[in-house]
């Protein structure tokens, strides 16, 4: 059997009937594994936020989370308050969390009303503001959680990234970056000044802890400025609620 | 003979050396600067590519007398787009943690030349079955190349191997850097994998003159 592949009429048709295949495949795919793979963002999303105020199964060097399993009751138990920041009204709501702050910033950036989600987690008596962010990388998204008491001073951070490079800009999320900005406050003076990465601050071992900085990745001096400008931009949307509970 | 005949076996084996995509037909050079950074990246792309490329060749070799010819490059970028989101998507669902360690080289994979380089060369002049063995020995070529490459990167780079510290601790200067040993910085941004991949096609060509062309 041969076919004439060069007329045009055949080409037409086979990219048509080429087309509803492949897109029908992929749409039904997409509505199938839906359930599944929101509710995998879910529990992603808890872990996060839980790992940001240091409730996970890290050991020495890992990023471990809780498993997923456990994920929704440890949630429940540790976050106590989830607030939506909307202009000057702060309301409790306990889906905050999935709120997409991609959306809200959008929102905001088109001059309409957008609504902020915070996390008040409790471990051990201590109080934690956990804060969302959102920013960009080198190739695509970055985002993340950053943990605050009431002195402004990071208790954890958790960082993620859509595309960056492995090994380099992708080291975001890895503990040795993460943990530097423990202990760092992310004042200057009055001022919410963020946390920077900076390279070549001769501080390697990131003693100082007040001075706004991190030490950067080799390699990956755009992911670093990438995280620097998303922290000082998030902590600054905060800055309303924030100063309500800041300890003077 | 056993399951593959004298021809199939060098259909494999020949990618390996003599007509490895990346050092011979070099095809795939851009992903192998940009993930060979350390092992483990380079280990995972390997293994993605082995995957969409045998897969990919079969699919396109079973139609390739169907495709017509005017748009086969267009037919070609469909297929293993949609190959690659649905492999992408099942991971998403079933298998979440994997899913984002894979995330980063889904689009890498789809661009990636060696895959339509494969399907124009071969799978759209060769069956299914001698198609597949294809796919298998050039994303084996790939992943030799990408696996060397990465070793001596993260290596000399950051002094780690899979991230485990091999060279001692570079801050606290113990094991080889408390000699006065210093990471090389340069190993791992992207221009240094063109020159260890230099360095591979170098060897080769010496060991085996017959792949020096003549002027």
């Amino acid at each position: 059997m041969a076919i004439n592949t060069d007329k045009n009429s055949y080409t037409i048709i086979f990219a048509t009937i080429m087309v509803v295949v492949v897109g029908s495949i992929l749409a039904f795919l997409a509505s199938a594994l839906r359930p599944n793979i929101q509710e995998n963002e879910r529990f992603e999303k808890q872990q996060n936020i839980l790992y940001a105020m240091g409730v996970n199964e890290n050991d020495e060097s890992s990023v471990s989370f809780i498993p997923t399993d456990k994920v929704e009751g440890e949630f429940n138990n540790y976050i106590k308050e989830q607030l939506v920041i909307e202009g000057d009204k702060v309301t409790n709501d306990d889906e905050a969390y999935l709120i997409d702050l991609k959306k809200q910033l959008a929102a905001k950036k088109k001059g309409e009303s957008f609504k902020l989600p915070l996390f008040i987690g409790d471990k051990d008596g201590k109080k934690f503001y956990i804060i969302p962010m959102y920013g960009k990388g080198l190739w695509d998204a970055i985002w993340g959680f950053i943990a605050l008491d009431e002195t402004m001073t990071v208790q954890g951070v958790y960082f993620d990234h859509k595309g960056e490079t492995p090994g380099l800009g992708a080291n975001i999320k890895q503990r040795y970056f993460m943990d530097d900005f423990t202990g760092e406050t992310i004042l200057k003076g009055t001022k919410y000044a963020g946390i920077a990465v900076v390279k070549g601050n001769n501080d390697p071992l990131n003693n100082t802890k007040d001075d706004n900085e991190v030490d950067a990745m080799a390699g990956a001096t755009i992911t670093g400025n990438g995280v620097s400008a998303m922290i000082k931009e998030s902590v600054n949307l905060y800055k309303g609620y924030l100063e309500t509970i800041r300890v003077k | 003979m056993g399951l593959l005949s004298k021809k199939d076996t060098n259909l494999i084996l020949d990618p390996l050396a003599d007509n490895n995509p990346i050092t011979i037909q070099v095809l795939g050079i851009c992903s192998a600067l940009a993930i060979t950074a350390e092992l483990k990246a380079s280990i995972v792309m390997a293994v993605a590519v082995l995957f969409v490329l045998g897969l990919g060749n079969v699919v396109i070799s079973l139609m390739r007398n169907i495709i017509p010819s005017k748009i086969r490059i267009i037919v070609q970028l469909i297929v293993v787009a949609a190959l690659v989101i649905i492999v992408d998507q099942v991971l998403k669902a079933f298998a979440y943690e994997l899913s984002k360690t894979l995330s980063v080289f889904v689009g890498l994979i789809i661009t990636n030349c060696i895959i339509m380089g494969r399907f124009e060369a071969f799978a759209l002049a060769n069956g299914p079955w001698k198609s597949f063995l294809d796919g298998i020995g050039n994303s084996l070529g790939y992943g030799i190349i990408l696996i060397i490459v990465g070793f001596f990167r993260e290596l000399f780079g950051s002094g780690t191997l899979l991230g485990f510290p091999v060279l001692g601790d570079p801050i606290a200067k113990t094991g080889l850097y408390a000699t006065g040993y210093e990471n090389n910085g340069f190993m791992i941004i992207p221009p240094a994998a063109l020159i260890v991949v230099g360095i591979i096609i170098w060897v080769q060509r010496s060991r085996n003159p017959a792949l020096v062309e003549d002027n």
